[in-house]
């Protein structure tokens, strides 16, 4: 059955945002729901499209298996199925059990009696990709700007993209973006730390509590943001940072066309020192 | 849903005296200051700041920082003729640069690189002098010192951009410049000097683990949000005595991925990925130039990348062209 020994008594009727009590039941360790049934049908459907498209595109080098968008000529119309048509289909796909994965948290969470935290974090993720696949291409009038489905040929996409803003580190949008990833990194590295180290202290001393965990940092920084307060600052970090990974794209393109170490010539020339 | 259900903010504070802190018991310094409280900080986390352990090694850090700095903005001012607007107006522009490739491993003229080996030889200081702090702090708390071992795999990365690769190639000229744009500049040269960083394994892992760790704190601080109803937060009384909030938040992800980590081993995957980051990242730059001259070249050897059609007519190396000069 593949429960926990203390599965059982959370396991109730209810919770459901469509379908009433049809779809609540698990399978094995899973969940099921209207959105689990949604969630298969599209995953299904974009897995075996993407399997079908590599089985046309001449490799089966895991590396360089690559499912492109359509040619910028087509703009935002649909294009022929091998030309870019199955980008277009797999991204519908890839939108819809994203979406339906949300969902079907949401109703886990009802489920539980726990808050909605978990799914309106993966609809900021769900947001970045939309930004990059749907907003940015139809921003600039041509399916053929969003990324490829591909491990290197994705990189290149990122690097190519880059590169036409002459050095993407000058964007603004993607400084921010690139500090918040580096500070969640490091205040996640600290909070398990910190956990591990009160729970497995040195030898021959016994669990700590959280105070010790709060003198820990007040001693180390002056400051100790709390048991409560560090998962809320992570959370704004993690966040904040696939928020302004979306802004930093959009931005490249429908708003900055040229440059971006140009864009930083308003602060040269601002009035207090022209 | 209430939007205080969600617990996005605390509402309701308790105003009691300061906590001074777990006793140090006998020790050469005591801690500074009483604590004060600040409402609006005690909205999103802890009201209480202070009070701080210094020590003669937190006072030891902190001067070598102060020195480190000191060089650096005194040398990016004075590249500005000492002009206190100009030097507002170019600071993201400014650097302190390493010396020049042809000084190699000497030691050059102050302004000729020598401020720059003064200043990354004090912000190592610091930086080696507050490892120890933290393993001290730690060690004085009978904590496990885990904080002090992640701060290490930082500082390994930090050691092999500024001084063990450095070395290997034969140059300090090798190093990152201190400065806001200079070291974007630096990155950018680098990446393109050997063939796209993107192609380096080591690099796409470091991506994996900085991408993987604000995916997990996105998850991590979401679940324990979550069940903080349930008092999910008091997370070393739920690893040491399992309550709701535990099974709730391990149900949660099992019911939706089919898998679940425990309040203790979340946090052994997050201390993993956050400390994986910068110790693999380090491996690829130390490869870079030292071993592997062309990431690009090495991932088509490899069949990892394919080979490209060249559209555009090669271009030799301007270094090549210089008599005498090596690439």
């Amino acid at each position: 059955m593949a429960m926990l020994n203390f599965e059982r008594k959370y396991r109730v009727r209810g919770g459901t945002l469509l379908g009433g009590d049809l779809f609540d039941f698990w399978v094995g360790p899973f969940y099921v729901g209207f959105f689990g049934v949604t969630t298969a049908f599209f995953s299904l459907v974009g897995i075996l499209l993407s399997v079908w498209g590599a089985s046309q595109g001449g490799t089966w080098n895991l590396w360089q298996i690559n499912i492109a968008p359509p040619d910028l000529k087509y703009g935002l119309g649909m294009a022929p199925l091998m030309e870019g048509g199955l980008w277009q289909l797999i991204t519908v796909c890839a939108i819809g059990s994203f979406v339906s994965w949300a969902l079907r948290e949401v109703e886990i969470c009802r489920k539980l009696g726990i808050g909605y935290h978990v799914p309106f974090a993966f609809a900021v993720a769900i947001l970045a990709y939309v930004t990059l696949v749907v907003i940015r291409p139809a921003l600039m009038g041509a399916w053929g700007h969003g990324f490829p489905y591909g491990i290197m040929s994705h990189l290149d996409w990122v690097s190519n993209t880059g590169y036409q803003y002459l050095h993407f580190h000058y964007n603004p949008a993607h400084m921010l973006a690139v500090s918040f990833f580096f500070a969640t990194t490091f205040a996640l590295s600290l909070h398990g730390a910190l956990i591990l180290s009160a729970t497995n202290p040195a030898k021959g001393e016994v669990v700590k509590t959280a105070e010790h965990e709060n003198t820990f940092f007040r001693d180390a920084i002056g400051y100790s943001i709390g048991t409560l307060g560090i998962h809320r600052l992570g959370l704004f970090l993690a966040l904040s940072a696939g928020f302004w990974s979306a802004v930093c794209i959009v931005i490249s393109g429908p708003f900055w066309t040229r440059g971006w170490p140009e864009w930083w010539s308003w602060w040269l020339n601002l009035p207090v020192w022209r | 849903m209430a939007a205080e259900y969600q617990n996005l903010f605390t509402s309701v504070q308790v105003a009691a005296p300061s906590y001074p802190g777990v006793p140090l018991g006998r020790d050469e310094y005591q801690r500074e200051g009483k604590g004060l409280h600040l409402h609006w900080l005690g909205r999103l986390g802890d009201a209480q700041i202070g009070p701080i352990y210094l020590g003669w090694l937190g006072i030891a850090s902190l001067i070598c920082g102060f020195i480190a700095i000191e060089i650096i903005g005194l040398n990016m001012w004075a590249s500005v003729g000492w002009d206190p607007v100009q030097f507002a107006r170019q600071l993201f522009w400014l650097a302190l640069e390493p010396p020049p490739p042809a000084y190699g491993l000497s030691l050059p003229p102050l302004n000729q690189g020598g401020w720059w080996l003064l200043a990354g030889f004090f912000l190592t200081m610091a930086i080696l002098l507050w490892w120890a702090r933290m393993y001290r702090r730690a060690r004085k708390l009978g904590m496990g010192t885990h904080v002090a071992w992640a701060f290490a795999a930082a500082i390994w990365l930090y050691l092999v951009l500024g001084f063990i690769r450095p070395l290997l190639m034969g140059s300090w000229g090798e190093a990152v410049p201190f400065g806001i744009f200079p070291h974007l500049d630096w990155t950018a040269a680098f990446s393109l000097r050997y063939g796209n960083l993107f192609y380096n394994p080591f690099h796409m892992l470091s991506i994996a683990f900085l991408y993987g760790s604000t995916l997990l704190f996105a998850m991590h601080g979401a679940t324990i949000l979550a069940v903080s109803r349930f008092g999910g937060e008091r997370e070393i009384e739920q690893i040491t005595d399992r309550g709701t909030a535990s099974e709730r938040a391990a149900l949660f992800w099992r019911w939706t991925m089919g898998f679940n980590a425990t309040m203790e081993s979340i946090h052994r995957w997050a201390w993993w990925f956050a400390v994986l980051c910068p110790l693999t990242g380090g491996i690829g730059i130390l490869l870079t130039g030292t071993v592997v001259d062309n990431w690009y070249l090495w991932a088509v050897k490899h069949g990892v990348a394919p080979l490209y059609p060249a559209v555009f007519q090669p271009i030799v190396d301007p270094a090549l062209q210089v008599l005498g000069a090596k690439p």
